[in-house]
């Protein structure tokens, strides 16, 4: 099972946090501050796979990718494949870069619940439901076609219609 | 692929009257529009990244609240949506955000879906499952499953896989058991899987309902195709044996009939099926994806008792002699107890 995914930045800030067991809000961040401190001193070239026993309990392993100005990492328990927790994260990147074209940070930054939808699609509760990101794609535009459509009814804010625009 | 990821700095694109405006102001203003009741969303998190010390976020942060909680109080129906989703940035970055609750309730139960979307986002994050704000969500939670448009349903769905309390559990297992049979054939794999999900996180919670639990996961893993709907099955069927002895025999006494692609069925120990279903269960050991074998394996460990250990071994001996290398270890870690436990 999966138990959290996190992505942040290379100064530690959070972009996305998503537990999937139940954690009070300090456990929450002083996990995302020990992942940053063990992720920022680790060097190019060393694997990508991590004892995460320290701060996360018992048989738990973490695996991050890193992109450009941002990490992504799944924090995972043992009946959980490695390598396809790798995949994962790469399924995930894949689909955020067709969703917003070319994305960078700040579409993360901007565009967090949309991350957090795309991120419901591929795990749920802990577990994977989807990895083809094609999928992943379908359900998302589906949805967003269906907010577009409903809130051309509703009056909304303008700051809402141009987060939706994407 | 080759993912590049762009670092354009959208800061610069403002346009040109805000522009002159900010040279006025310190970066980390907010920008107050006189004629709105609050700022924008995305005005918000370029004023919370414009802080250069903690203590300056933390003072934007308080000031947002503040306007939040005002808009709360005065029950504005038009920036519930954006309150939310900027409480759920602030709940990330580690701020106390208890006092929108009852605003996750408000959207969860208006009828567009845009706002119950961000109403279940903001449930699933703020919340969890030991607050007793989560009772009131039950009956919203329940006319959402029930209703006509899927992505709602699915919204619910999600929602309660990933939190779900015992009493909730208890109130709406018979709605999510109806959802398994009755879903439109385009999404129903997913929300096959959902449920399943779901139904987990009931029977985990201890809620009484594991008979129906059963029927419903063997009801599934006969006619299922899908990889991650048959994973979630077994799964659940394994940890259902694990739990309740009970649910073991109940397990134990269904028939199922293979898929002739893939699937892992439970097994009876009626006399005469036992050899049809212990093919079907060996059938499946030897699947072609990983996962599937490593759960047809762990069933085949719970199911074993004194009757048909000897034969299962033997089977499982035999395929010893053929199967992967990284599962004789798991296979020898499984017969050892078999042998020895019955026996």
């Amino acid at each position: 099972m999966i138990r959290a995914v996190l992505v942040m930045n290379t100064q530690g800030k959070p972009r996305l946090a998503k537990f999937y067991e139940f954690l009070p809000v300090e456990k929450q961040q002083e996990i995302i501050r020990n992942v940053f401190a063990v992720l920022c001193s680790r060097p190019e070239h060393v694997s990508n796979f991590v004892d995460a026993e320290s701060f996360f309990g018992p048989d738990a392993r973490l695996v991050y990718k890193h992109f450009a100005t941002l990490y992504f990492v799944f924090i995972f328990d043992g009946s959980e494949n490695e390598l396809a927790m790798l995949d994962l994260i790469q399924v995930f990147v894949e689909t955020l870069d067709k969703c917003f074209r070319n994305v960078c940070e700040l579409d993360v930054v901007f565009n967090y619940s949309k991350m957090h939808t795309i991120l419901d699609e591929i795990i749920f509760g802990g577990q994977v439901l989807e990895t083809s990101s094609t999928e992943v794609m379908k359900a998302v535009e589906e949805i967003s076609k269906l907010e577009a459509a409903s809130s051309a009814i509703n009056l909304v804010p303008k700051s809402v219609s141009s987060w939706r625009s994407r | 692929p080759n993912l590049r990821f762009s670092n354009s700095d959208l800061d610069h694109s403002i346009h040109p009257l805000r522009n002159s405006i900010r040279l006025n102001f310190p970066a980390n203003t907010i920008i107050m529009n006189p004629f709105s009741s609050g700022t924008r969303l995305r005005d918000m998190i370029r004023a919370i990244r414009a802080c250069k010390t903690a203590a300056e976020e933390r003072g934007v942060v308080r000031k947002e609240c503040a306007a939040i909680r005002a808009s709360i109080n005065e029950n504005d129906q038009d920036y519930r949506h954006r309150n939310m989703a900027k409480l759920m940035f602030i709940h990330m970055l580690g701020y106390p955000t208890h006092f929108g609750q009852m605003e996750c309730l408000k959207l969860i139960a208006s009828p567009g879906f845009p706002e119950k979307r961000i109403g279940y986002l903001g449930l699933m994050l703020l919340l969890d499952e030991r607050q007793e704000v989560l009772m009131l969500v039950t009956n919203s939670l329940k006319q959402d499953l029930n209703h006509t448009n899927q992505y709602i349903v699915g919204l619910a769905l999600c929602a309660l896989g990933n939190i779900c309390s015992a009493e909730m559990a208890r109130d709406l297992a018979p709605v999510v058991e109806r959802l398994l049979q009755f879903r439109d054939p385009n999404i129903r794999k997913k929300w096959k899987s959902t449920s399943l999900r779901a139904f987990k996180k009931l029977t985990s919670s201890k809620a009484g309902c594991i008979a129906l639990c059963s029927n419903v996961s063997c009801h599934v893993t006969v006619r299922e195709k899908h990889h991650g709907v048959l994973i979630t099955g077994v799964q659940l069927c394994t940890d259902l044996c694990k739990t309740s002895t009970e649910a073991l025999e109940h397990i134990r006494k269904i028939r199922c009939t293979k898929d002739a692609n893939e699937g892992c069925k439970p097994v009876t120990a009626d006399a005469q099926a036992v050899q049809r279903h212990r093919a079907t269960i060996l059938e499946c050991v030897k699947d072609l994806d990983a996962s599937i074998r490593k759960r047809a394996l762990e069933l085949v460990y719970v199911l074993a008792n004194e009757t048909n250990v000897k034969p299962l071994v033997k089977e499982l001996v035999d395929y010893l002699e053929v199967s992967y290398l990284e599962e004789l270890v798991h296979i020898r870690k499984l017969i050892k107890p078999l042998c020895f436990g019955v026996f």
